[in-house]
């Protein structure tokens, strides 16, 4: 098996306009949302535990556009991108980060939980690595349905300590299983910095597992979507699971509860120059598919959404006293479903 | 339009935050995402960035304050616009949820224990509904716990030897102190029991006769009949009385009259009470015109009586008519009662129940099913030769069983 | 009916139920080749082939993560956990998971997983290898746990675990897998959750007990009815989540007096939970404090005669109803 650097990621034609047009204004909105989110805590709108993931959002938009309508996502915490990459609206993500009926979940899941069964988004799951082991049966679920569609599981570094980690790897391997492995490093595990965590780099652990592993740059949008195209390949051609390593960097603390003790603002200065949407902005400026007032009605474009969702999820109403306990098992109809 | 900035919430359990220092001053600028205050939380210190550009117009609150979450804290505008007031409100006295007065005492009842009476749930609750004194009710269980089957027994006790629920033996041993009492008011049926039978007992002076009646011939006869009668026309034991008696007061008349100012009343009717006990307390409707009603007759109109009276149904006339009563325990496997005379008749005949007991048969002893009836009448009315020879002829009625048959 | 063994009633409800539904499929450790740790599913893989009998690595919360993702792309799986001691590396998978995932979605999705596991002690394994945790599954919302004491009881539920839309925790006493009864022929024949039963009727004392402790209640009751004159309810709960209380509760009122009989520790244990019921809705009807009778407060030791005073007897129950009168 080949590692690292070793595997090409790019391969074919790179995104075509259309595509590129695309990444821009999703990155924007996932950008806007996710700033609008902060403020919609800080005013008490949305409560609990919030997971911003600004700095990011090349990882979930080049990985998730790659994927086709049927293959299936099982993401982290931190996973309203996600969310928005996949096309969920944000009026319902934002209900459900407001808690109200209209949300996704109905109000029950919250920002760590956000579920959209209706275009294969199998949730955010809150535990690190707990949803690993799902993403695995998902894969056998294929494989026993002589399908080709396959799971893409995103996960954060902080999850490759976790033991859920090396059990579903290990067999997504023995069983061949299409499942793509995204882990989005962003450097910290909460706040110790992976070096720290980590015995040997990431991708390194997961070759180690017979498949594939790569490490890719995860703040250009263009290269996180032709690895993730190059993966998803290999896995539905029956070849087994396949890995990615994304470096990233989120430009907000853990939670919005983070002092951010343990790194400078001059690191998270540095980053911002990496920023994936200018630099994909620039890029396209320069191939002439832009221009800055364009760009500019982009953004007031996607922040009249994001201001669209803060008034759908404000007007949509708390979930009823007696809807309780609606939901906690699904009722049996002599059949099971 | 001004733009409130209110003290952030920074945390899933942030209630309020210290607002440490501002970085900008009233009059500056401010940008998106410009840092523009310090915030203490009881964790870390924070920084608050605007989410509105604009002018810092005004800060509410000053370096040092303690601020709840969601509170203004400053306001944002444009350079010449006109500010609304904004004041800080006075920190509130805050409940400490944890001031909770402590108890006073230790709290394990010491003497209240000793002096405190064992009982079971269900023996209270029976207790209760049978007006019990648990006081007067030693227990059997474990520590001396008192449990149903006491309870029970007091009930036993107290209903063989008091029917009027007066406890006729004084106690032995002066009472422990009383736990404090329940009172609940008497229900109207209650009330008319106890006015019912204080008459009777204060007005008519009652003599008792008892006799054991050998109804091994009428049980057969009973089983007989009822080979061929279906449903409610089947006989009970207590049909047969019923049909016994009014074949005695045929010939015995005394019996089924009242005292009245003017002398003794004889009826022409012949309504015979009998006693059903309900859970709000007894009734005894009449069986209307009995004399010459054949037995699966009465059997019938019996069931449907009893039926009426738990269902509380009755017609007016059954539960004010009546001449003569039978009142009859046997379902309960009592061997003797003896009643009080229902107000204002001549006499009431109580039933035990119908059990096998040794008794001489032309000389032998056999086993035998024998009843105890036991007649209590008005001695104003009859004397006791004259009850004597009803009771003798009731007997003989049901031991010849060919006479119940009209 | 057959007489057949726990076992084999066992396996005949995984086998009717793969041959009625392809979605079925089973895994876990040696169940394959080996036939199971307590010969389950011997003979399956030879009928049903790798694919649906399917032998994993020692890789629990894998496998039972595996399962819920299985079962969230339409699949029934069944997944074995050879013992219940080995579910506490899973709990993750199963609590935080396949309990939650319905309700937390809003209804989306839902996890149609069996989990057998082998449980309880009396073989001198120790400590770690000696657990009885089905209270502690029924603590969870959204999880089903079922607990047969008879094989008969044991296949129509497992058959009915297989119907059923969301997760169940199927729970098998080491110590019955070689108790025989008959079982129903029929495969259409269910056990509807819920439903206790009345294995025993009596007056005296009303005698709770579920899987292994089921077998204690009815020999203590024997005990009683000999040496004591008194006869007992035993009712035997079939499973713990859903909770049959009301059955309970009748037999309370007409009894007075309830034992309720675990393998489980007595501290925050099972009993717990339904002594407390019976308190809720039966108190004026007690005539005694509802007994307890479970397992000591120690880890399991090895020793023979430790362990044997650590667990649950029936002269523990008949000691208990005694104490009572």
């Amino acid at each position: 098996m080949s590692v690292g650097q070793a595997i090409p990621t790019m391969v074919g034609e790179p995104p075509d306009d259309e595509l590129q047009q695309r990444f821009l204004y999703e990155m924007l909105l996932i950008r806007r949302f996710e700033e609008k989110c902060a403020e919609m805590y800080t005013r008490g709108k949305i409560r609990g535990f919030l997971h911003l993931y600004t700095g990011e959002e090349a990882c979930a938009v080049g990985a998730i556009n790659a994927l086709r309508d049927d293959d299936k996502i099982v993401t982290h915490y931190r996973d309203h991108g996600h969310a928005l990459a996949r096309g969920v609206e944000p009026n319902r993500i934002m209900a459900e980060l407001f808690a109200r009926v209209g949300g996704t979940n109905e109000g029950r899941g919250g920002s760590m939980h956000i579920f959209d069964v209706s275009r294969n988004f199998l949730g955010g799951y809150a535990i690190v690595a707990g949803h690993m082991p799902i993403a695995t049966g998902l894969g056998l679920a294929a494989n026993l349905s002589d399908e080709d569609w396959a799971a893409l599981c995103i996960f954060g570094d902080g999850g490759v300590g976790e033991g859920e980690f090396h059990e579903a790897l290990n067999l997504a391997a023995i069983w061949k299983l299409p499942v793509v492995w995204f882990c989005e490093n962003n450097g910290y595990g909460m706040g110790v910095p992976f070096d720290d965590s980590l015995a040997n780099d990431v991708y390194k652990i997961a070759a180690s597992y017979q498949m594939p592993s790569v490490r890719i740059d995860g703040m250009d949008v263009l290269e996180v979507y032709s690895a993730t195209q190059l993966a998803l390949a290999h896995v539905r051609e029956g070849n087994g699971p396949y890995f990615i390593e994304a470096l990233t960097y989120r430009y907000r603390g853990h939670s919005m509860a983070d002092p951010e003790l343990y790194r400078t603002k001059a690191e998270v200065e540095e980053y911002r120059q990496r920023d994936a949407i200018q630099r994909l902005k620039r890029s396209m400026i320069a191939d002439g598919l832009i221009d800055e007032p364009t760009y500019q009605a982009l953004v007031a474009q996607v922040d009249a959404e994001v201001d669209e969702a803060v008034a759908f999820a404000d007007a949509s109403p708390e979930p009823g006293l007696h809807t309780l306990y609606d939901h906690i098992t699904k009722e049996y109809e002599g059949e099971s479903g | 339009m001004a733009i409130e900035v209110v003290m952030p919430q920074m945390g899933a359990d942030m209630t309020e935050g210290t607002l440490v220092r501002w970085l900008k001053n009233p009059g500056d600028s401010v940008a998106r995402g410009d840092v523009i205050a310090e915030i203490e939380t009881d964790k870390a210190t924070v920084e608050l960035e605007a989410f509105d550009a604009g002018v810092l117009r005004q800060v509410v609150a000053s370096e040092g304050d303690v601020v709840p979450v969601g509170e203004v804290i400053a306001l944002l505008g444009d350079a010449d616009e006109e500010m609304p007031e904004v004041e800080r409100r006075a920190p509130s006295e805050k409940p400490n949820p944890r001031a909770v007065a402590a108890p006073t005492a230790d709290g394990t009842g010491g003497d209240l224990d000793a002096r405190r009476v064992r009982v079971s749930p269900v023996a209270r609750r029976i207790a209760d509904d049978a007006g019990i004194d648990l006081a007067e009710v030693t227990g059997s269980g474990p520590d001396g716990r008192i449990l149903r089957r006491d309870v029970e027994e007091a009930i036993a006790v107290r209903d063989h030897h008091a029917p009027a629920g007066v406890p006729t033996v004084e106690p032995e041993l002066p009472p422990p102190p009383p736990p404090p009492a329940r009172v609940e008011p008497l229900s109207r049926m209650r009330s008319a029991i106890a006015r019912n039978m204080t008459d009777a007992k204060q007005q008519q002076p009652h003599y008792y006769l008892t006799v054991d009646v050998d109804m091994t011939e009428a049980m057969a006869f009973r089983r007989h009949v009822n080979l061929v009668l279906h449903g409610p026309q089947r006989v009970s034991v207590n049909d047969l009385l019923v049909r016994a008696c009014a074949v005695a007061l045929a010939s015995h008349p005394k019996f089924n009259a009242s005292l009245t100012d003017e002398g003794i009343q004889y009826h022409e009717q012949m309504d015979i009470n009998i006693g059903v006990a309900l859970d709000e307390g007894l009734i005894a409707p009449a069986l209307l015109d009995v004399a010459a009603k054949p037995l699966p007759q009465i059997a019938e109109e019996s069931k449907a009586l009893v039926e009426r009276a738990r269902a509380g149904k009755l017609r007016a006339e059954e539960y004010s008519s009546g001449t003569f009563t039978i009142t009859n325990l046997g379902a309960y496997g009592i061997d003797v009662l003896v009643g009080i005379i229902n107000a204002g008749q001549a006499a009431i005949l109580g039933a035990g129940s119908v059990t096998e007991r040794p008794a001489v048969v032309e000389g032998e002893i056999a086993v035998r099913q024998l009843m105890t009836l036991a007649l209590s009448a008005d001695h104003r009315v009859t004397d006791g030769a004259e009850g004597a020879r009803f009771l003798k002829e009731i007997q003989t009625v049901l031991e010849n069983p060919t006479r119940l048959s009209v | 009916m057959t007489e057949m063994r726990m076992r084999d009633a066992i396996r005949e409800a995984m086998r009717e139920e793969m041959l009625r539904d392809e979605r079925v499929f089973l895994m876990g450790e040696d169940i394959g080749a080996y036939g199971g740790s307590y010969a389950c599913t011997r003979g399956l893989l030879d009928e049903f082939g790798p694919e649906r009998v399917r032998d994993t690595p020692i890789s629990e919360s894998g496998i039972v993560g595996a399962g819920v993702g299985a079962a969230l792309a339409g699949f029934i799986p069944m997944v074995e956990i050879m013992t219940i001691n080995f579910s506490l590396v899973a709990l993750d998978q199963i609590v935080n998971n396949a309990s939650k995932l319905h309700y937390m979605s809003g209804g989306q999705v839902n996890v149609p997983l069996v989990l057998r596991m082998a449980s309880g002690g009396g073989s001198q394994l120790g400590a770690t290898h000696s657990h009885s945790l089905e209270g502690m599954f029924a603590h969870f919302p959204g999880l089903t746990v079922v607990c047969p004491a008879f094989p008969g009881d044991a296949k129509g539920l497992l058959k009915r675990s297989f119907r059923e839309p969301n997760p169940v925790v199927f729970i098998e006493h080491t110590a019955l897998y070689g108790a025989r009864g008959e079982v129903p022929d029929d495969p259409d024949h269910l056990v509807e959750f819920g439903q206790a039963a009345t294995v025993r009727s009596g007056k005296d004392v009303t005698l709770v007990g579920y899987s292994g402790s089921v077998h204690q209640c009815y020999r203590a009751a024997d005990m009683l009815a000999e040496e004591h004159g008194l006869t007992a309810d035993v009712i035997d709960l079939r499973t713990i989540r859903p909770l049959d209380m009301s059955s309970v509760i009748r037999s309370v009122r007409r009894t007075n007096r309830a034992v309720v009989v675990e393998d489980d520790w007595k501290f925050g244990g099972f009993a717990g939970e339904i002594a407390a019921q019976i308190m809720e809705r039966a108190f004026d009807w007690l005539d005694a404090p509802v007994a307890r009778v479970a397992g000591k407060d120690v880890p399991m030791p090895y020793n023979r005669n430790l362990e044997y005073a650590a667990l649950p007897s029936e002269e523990d129950v008949v000691e208990a109803v005694l104490s009572m009168l």
